[in-house]
């Protein structure tokens, strides 16, 4: 059952002559959950884009389940992207955005059928009630709930999720971690995740990505959260109670 | 009051009209929510530079402009794509320089200058049986294309990225709707002129955005209100003898204040 659900070999991305992911190579095995942990514009967005097709490899190559990313069904892999300046002003039920999920399309009508699943995916994180909102008036910590139940409605093979955790509260992220938890058992769900939470890294991953434009580590959370690796990755690491953290980890 | 329907050019003033209410009502939702409203007024006035070329070439106007205003609905889509210029800026160029032109075309031209104002301000005596049935080939082309691309323009309208990773080929549906605009912004022209051909792109669509809590909603309360106020205006423009598109757009706007009314009352 090692499989491989993500194959990213030699992947360099340019942004015109700027270079933000250069020589990139991992896989991951399909079921395992891998969190990518790395500063601000280290490419973390990028590199989540490059698997999903919405961004063109300047060098190598990206395969998912063993095909270009442009090539996979719609319904194979589910999106939470980061957090970001939704439209704030398009008239649009909060039902109708999770519908998306299943659909791949803005229907005109949802039927019957899909607003059931679609309420069912609401109450599973927890905002069931927000189904007839409207996305505007929705805060933002409600609003990754939303996308996270858009994300699950379609019951991907492989997740994807943008630093899911931003605007949520400490009792909501439990929630979250048991979602996706529950997503790995019940239908060998990929989860692919960008996180600042280190500690949430270690604790819930099977494998770790650091990342700074180049692959600082990609290995267990044990092995990849080294001293000398973070520094790699952030450079210095300032902050007296990460070093503690690290400390904890190895002790 | 009922025998103006016994004239044959009231008749097909009001089918003209609904068909441009429709079409106004229908792609203007998607110019509304794009951001885009300045999109009509600059396409407009290039098919008004395409006009006056086609008169001084003694050249049927709009099978002139028609050429014209696509090419340049391409050119702005092109430059939105692949350029960091916002695309008020570029129509704001492509304005200009069909301006210039259509005065340039008409200054040449000693001969129709009245021709050229009556595109401007629009005329339901110019509508000719033939370009009844353009619009209507046109606005039937636009039912059909709606029930395909809706859903995929709506998706891209809210999320561009969302409904790329979809697999929408969003590209080719951001050309297709640039060139179905500019069809029926030259398809309008010759019923409410140069001049207030836009709106319809934009009043019925911004009026019922007020009003609606769905984009779906929007799309239907947009067209009812596109094609109402066409009717109206064009009953009342001939009735009480006033310009048709300005009678259209007054009407378009006391339903827009009545919106507004509505919506903070609620
Ligand atoms: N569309 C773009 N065009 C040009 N440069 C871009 C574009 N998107 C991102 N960049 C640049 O690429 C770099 C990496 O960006 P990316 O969004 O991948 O970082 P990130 O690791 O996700 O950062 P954050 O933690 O802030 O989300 C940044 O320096 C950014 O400025
Ligand atoms: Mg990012």
């Amino acid at each position: 059952m090692n499989e491989i659900a993500i194959n990213v070999d030699s992947l360099t991305v340019f942004y015109g002559k700027y270079c933000v992911i250069r020589d990139i190579t991992f896989s991951i095995n399909k079921n395992e959950f891998v969190t990518i942990v790395g500063p601000n514009g280290g490419g973390k967005t990028t590199l989540l884009k490059a698997i999903l097709g919405l961004v063109e490899p300047t060098n190598g190559k990206v395969e998912v389940f063993s095909k270009p990313p442009k090539e996979l069904d719609f319904h194979e892999i589910g999106y939470v992207p980061q957090i970001k300046n939704l439209d704030r002003t398009f008239p649009a039920k909060v039902i109708e955005l999770v519908a998306t999920g299943l659909t791949g399309k803005w229907k005109f009508v949802i039927t019957k059928e899909i607003r059931n699943l679609a309420l069912e995916a609401l109450a599973k994180t927890g905002i069931e009630n927000l189904a007839e909102r409207p996305l505007t008036k929705l805060s933002g910590g409600e609003l990754q709930r939303v996308y996270l139940a858009r994300s699950i409605i379609r019951k991907p093979k492989l997740l994807i999720l943008d630093e899911p955790a931003t605007g949520i509260d400490s009792v909501a992220e439990v929630d979250f971690s048991k979602i996706l938890e529950e997503q790995q058992k019940m239908f060998n769900t990929t989860i692919l995740m960008v996180t600042h939470d280190w500690e949430y890294a270690f604790h819930h991953s099977n494998k770790v990505i650091l990342l700074n434009k180049r692959l600082i580590a990609f290995d267990s959370p044990k092995k990849a959260f080294t001293e000398e690796n973070l520094k790699k990755t952030f450079g210095h690491i300032g902050h007296e109670h990460t070093m503690q953290f690290i400390i904890d980890k190895n002790a | 009051m009922l025998e103006i329907f016994q004239h044959h050019f009231v008749i097909k003033a009001i089918l003209a009209g609904v068909v441009v209410g429709f079409l106004g009502g229908f792609y203007g939702n998607f110019v509304v929510q794009r951001k885009m409203s300045f999109l009509g007024d600059g396409l407009a006035h290039v098919t008004f530079g395409g006009i006056a070329l086609g008169l001084l070439l003694q050249f049927e106007p709009f099978l002139v402009a028609l050429p014209f205003t696509l090419f340049v609905a391409i050119a702005l889509t092109y430059l939105k794509e692949r350029t960091t210029l916002e695309i008020d800026t570029t129509i704001g160029i492509f304005f200009a320089i069909s301006v210039a032109l259509g005065i340039l075309f008409i200054t040449l031209n000693k001969r129709y200058i009245s021709d050229a104002f009556s595109y401007l301000f629009g005329s339901i005596l110019l509508v000719s049986d033939k370009d009844l049935l353009i619009s209507y080939f046109f606005g039937l082309a636009t039912i059909l294309l709606a029930i395909i691309f809706w859903k995929r323009w709506t998706y891209a309208t809210f999320d561009y990225e969302l409904a790329m990773v979809d697999r929408i080929n969003v590209r080719f549906d951001d050309y297709l709707l640039s060139v179905l605009i500019a069809l029926s912004i030259v398809i309008s022209v010759k019923l409410v002129g140069i001049f207030l051909v836009a709106s319809f792109l934009v009043i019925p669509p911004a009026a019922a955005k007020l009003l609606s809590k769905t984009f779906a909603q929007m799309t239907i309360l947009s067209i009812i209100l596109g094609i109402i106020s066409s009717i109206l205006g064009i009953i009342i423009s001939i009735l009480w003898d006033l310009p048709t598109g300005s009678t259209i757009i007054l009407l378009q706007s006391i339903i827009f204040l009545f919106a507004f009314a509505v919506k903070q009352l609620r």
